[in-house]
């Protein structure tokens, strides 16, 4: 790839100038984590450079075995040849996209990032660069998200339908990020207690301890056996869906939180009563926005095959390419558990 | 609109038929009759003129938004649903805008595409999305491409009416038979009280349907309690024999005027104020067995046959019910005796019209050996009718059971798949399936249903990571899995490549025990074509 600063490797995105992996899929010597999420910090290896913002979260991730060496947002430090920094990424708490300056030039890899404003996290800052490396999780134009307040009002609306019918209401999202934001979303307009799967307790903790303000929480299982959860907010994993941990809410109503539902086909597929558009990732503006923000002159784009956002950059006068090796899902209404 | 939106979205939000018969009812009692009658007929699945091609719609939105038309394309594979994309790829208005009530869009603006200029079309499109939210921006596409499907059936559209009316379900079901107009007088006569004559007009009666028998045939009882016949592989059809001429009505309750002269003709022999039940099959006089049923697509699709597919391929109905005698509703008199006078009147009326012999056997095991020769027989198997039964409306389990014989099986490779559409869109869930010919593959059957979600979302991930070639849509892959088939019928056809055309192929089980080359040979399918 270019100029050999960055090569796709099996292991992953490797840094021959300054001898590291990006988010590596197996273990190795020096790896540099973009943010918490598992499929991007996996344990195994020798150290990991992180931002500082989301020490708490990888240590949650990596284990208290694993040598982690923080940084603040912007913050140089040297690796081989290269100088390297953390900036925001507006993903999750912590998440960070990685410049790096060698051989006379600069490139970004974004990892995954928003525009969106959250709550939770530090807003995503555009990085000047000369090559960037995006995501695009959702590169199509029909993927344009709501606006927050919108989606924070269908919620609980849904929730006082839910309390009308006397039925709980269980809202399915991904543990680590998006069941923060909303639980901080929500607190600004409501202020009723949300129950919570036991695969969140510690990540929801971990938030508050970082200053994120967010409803209050119990989980579950001190509840009374036998508790009638009707016309509750109850926040899981999708993993609980249909599993025996349901059966305690008897005939809930349910939703599930995710980037994905903006399609009636993956709505319907999925089997959720009701589908919120809520994602942490970038939509379509927000990824040719990031584009023309950081001024590259070269654009590689990873996750899925990207071929649409490549072809569409291509047309408006940028030199862009797919990042094949990296693995990620097509953008195609199936993710990993936190690939969302 | 606004409020139709908002029930379409009620009901496409939850698969409960009860929240769903609810949120109708309810709209019912509330929406003003002209709108309410509009809802009746689009959720029902009443047919809806197409008043502008999916061409016109990708400009229209290719003008609306600098999209280029291989983005729109890419969107559209994903979504898979055109209405949809649009609705998705523009801005799309804060909800709170126009509201232009769904009868003036039925009766007025979509009818008023049809008069322009397809330039002028696509102008007119473009007004009409920009006030509009995203959802209003959808329903308005998919009626004005023909197609608005949310999970509803007919049936739960009359449950819905006969709540909201306070009036049995069969009654409404009869109302709305036939070729029902939504106006606001139609819908308010929904609800009226039961006349007496009510039965007299051109409307057909509700079908009664069978269901497909699963358990074990002994399970049904004594043998004599039932009526056998054989299940004819036909059009099932309603004859109306009214003052004045005879009306003949498909199952999805269209008139088949005109389509089927001799048939009509000979309905004029029988008496006013009857009505009959049973199959159009095209059956040459020589011949034994009825035709087979590609020879009566040739008829099915001419509204006015000439002479020479007159003579070459002429009908006749199959007839094994009587629903109606001198005006009197038999619905309710016992299926034995209904057959009595059915066989009393069709009498002396020649083949055109005539009795569906009864299958007699004296035990099931005699039974089950007479059902082997259904497919000689150019039939399907055995319908099964308890001989104490009212005809009853719509699909109800236990009186009719339709016993068909077992399918034919084929063992084949999967070489295409192509994304689905609506529950399965993003997925590659049509696939294309050949058989060997040589060293080659032949595609011979395409297939979009049998394998369940987890087997689907296995086979859609192996495929995005197996393609070889991209042609649009549709992919090509590394012959690789092999799937065996289920099918009802085989025919020799010079329209298939392979030579051979089967009819409804659907996949048994995914044989992951098997390779490629254990599939079958094309052969092994014209043989059984020539047999």
């Amino acid at each position: 790839m270019d100029s050999d600063l960055l090569l796709p490797r099996p292991e992953g995105l490797y840094c021959p100038a300054g001898d590291f992996f990006i988010d590596p899929m197996q273990p190795v010597a020096r790896a540099v984590v973009t943010h918490a999420h598992g499929d991007h910090a996996r344990s195994g290896s020798g150290l990991y450079h992180v931002a500082a913002a989301g020490r708490l979260l990888m240590r949650e991730r990596l284990g208290a075995d694993s040598i982690l060496h923080a940084h603040d947002w912007s913050e140089r430090f040297t690796l081989g040849d290269t100088s390297v920094s953390f900036h925001p990424s507006g993903h999750i708490l912590g998440a960070a996209q990685v410049r790096i300056e060698g051989r006379g030039k600069v490139v970004v890899v974004s990892g995954d990032y928003k525009r969106d404003p959250d709550p939770t996290c530090a807003p995503f800052e555009p990085v000047p660069c000369d090559v960037f490396v995006t995501e695009s999780t959702f590169g199509l134009p029909i993927y344009r998200w709501p606006s927050m307040r919108t989606v924070v009002a269908d919620i609980l609306a849904w929730v006082d339908e839910c309390r009308d019918r006397g039925v709980p209401a269980v809202l399915f999202c991904y543990a680590l990020g998006k069941a923060q934001r909303l639980l901080a979303e929500l607190a600004t307009r409501s202020d009723r207690t949300v129950h919570l799967h036991g695969a969140m307790l510690r990540l929801v903790e971990v938030y508050r301890n970082a200053g994120v303000h967010m409803l209050p929480t119990v989980p579950v299982s001190e509840s009374a056996r036998g508790k009638d959860f009707a016309g509750e907010l109850i926040m899981a994993p999708p993993s609980a869906a249909g599993s025996p941990w349901m059966r305690r809410f008897g005939k809930a109503s349910t939703g599930f939180a995710s980037g994905w539902m903006q399609v009636r086909g993956a709505r319907r597929r999925r089997g959720y009563d009701r589908g919120f558009v809520v994602s942490d990732h970038a939509d379509w503006p927000g990824l040719l926005r990031s584009v023309d923000d950081c001024g590259a002159k070269r654009i590689y784009v990873t996750h899925g095959d990207g071929e649409a956002l490549v072809r569409h950059l291509r047309d408006t006068g940028h030199e862009a390419f797919p990042l094949r090796s990296l693995g990620g899902a097509m953008p195609d209404a199936r993710s990993s558990e936190e690939g969302d | 609109m606004r409020r139709f939106a908002a029930l379409f979205e009620a009901l496409d939000r939850t698969s409960s038929t009860s929240a769903k018969r609810d949120a109708m009812a309810a709209y019912f009692a509330d929406a003003p009759a002209v709108d309410a009658a509009w809802a009746v007929y689009v959720l029902g699945g009443g047919k809806l003129k197409r008043t502008a091609t999916s061409t016109e719609l990708r400009l229209a939105l290719a003008a609306e938004t600098g999209y280029a038309e291989w983005l729109i394309d890419d969107s559209y594979q994903h979504v898979g649903d055109l209405a949809e994309t649009i609705a998705l790829m523009l801005p799309g208005a804060e909800d709170g805008g126009d509201d232009v009530p769904l009868h003036v869009w039925m009766e007025a603006r979509l009818p008023s595409l049809a008069r322009l200029e397809p330039s002028e079309r696509i102008e007119l499109l473009r007004e009409w999305w920009r006030p509009l939210p995203r959802q209003q921006v959808f329903l308005v596409n998919k009626l004005l491409t023909g197609s608005l499907r949310v999970g509803v059936s007919q049936r739960l559209v009359v449950q819905a009416l006969a709540q909201w009316s306070n009036l049995p379900t069969d009654l409404i079901a009869h109302r709305l038979s036939g070729t029902w107009k939504p106006t606001a007088e139609a819908f308010l006569a929904l609800a009226g009280p039961e006349r007496a004559d009510e039965h007299a007009g051109e409307r057909p009666y509700p079908f009664f349907l069978a269901s497909p028998l699963e358990q074990d045939i002994d399970s049904l009882g004594a043998v004599g309690d039932w009526l056998a016949e054989w299940k004819w592989d036909g059009i099932r059809a309603q004859l109306m024999r009214r003052a004045g001429g005879a009306l003949l009505w498909s199952r999805g309750e269209e008139r088949l005027d005109g389509r089927f002269p001799e048939i009509e003709l000979a309905a004029l022999n029988l008496p006013d104020g009857c009505v009959l039940d049973g199959e159009i099959l095209a059956w040459t006089l020589d011949e034994a067995h009825p035709l087979p049923f590609a020879a009566l697509q040739k008829r099915i699709g001419k509204l006015k046959p000439g002479p020479k597919l007159l003579a070459d391929t002429p009908v006749r109905l199959m007839t094994y019910d009587l629903l109606e005698l001198d005006g009197q509703d038999l619905r309710e008199r016992p299926l034995g005796e209904r057959r009595s006078m059915l066989a009393a009147l069709v009498e002396g009326h020649g083949p055109t019209l005539m009795l569906s012999p009864a299958v007699d056997a004296p035990t099931w095991d005699a039974l089950t050996a007479v059902r082997g020769e259904s497919r000689e027989r150019r039939t399907e198997g055995l319908m099964l009718k308890r001989l104490d039964s009212p005809y009853r409306v719509g699909r109800k389990r236990g009186d009719w059971w339709k016993w068909k014989v077992d399918p034919y099986t084929v063992d084949a490779v999967l070489l295409y798949a192509q994304p689905g559409h609506g529950r399965r869109s993003g997925l590659f869930t049509d696939y294309t399936f050949g058989v060997w010919e040589g060293d080659t593959l032949v595609p011979v059957a395409k297939a979009y249903s049998g394998l369940d979600d987890a087997e689907i979302g296995r086979l859609d991930r192996w495929i995005r990571a197996h393609t070889i070639e991209r042609f649009g849509p549709v992919r090509s892959v590394e012959p690789t899995h092999v799937f065996e088939l289920a099918f009802e019928a085989i025919q020799a056809s010079g329209r298939h490549k392979a030579g051979v055309a089967v009819r409804f192929p659907r996949i048994l089980r995914w044989r992951t025990d098997l390779g490629i080359r254990d599939a079958d040979k094309l052969d092994d399918l014209r043989r059984l074509a020539s047999g």
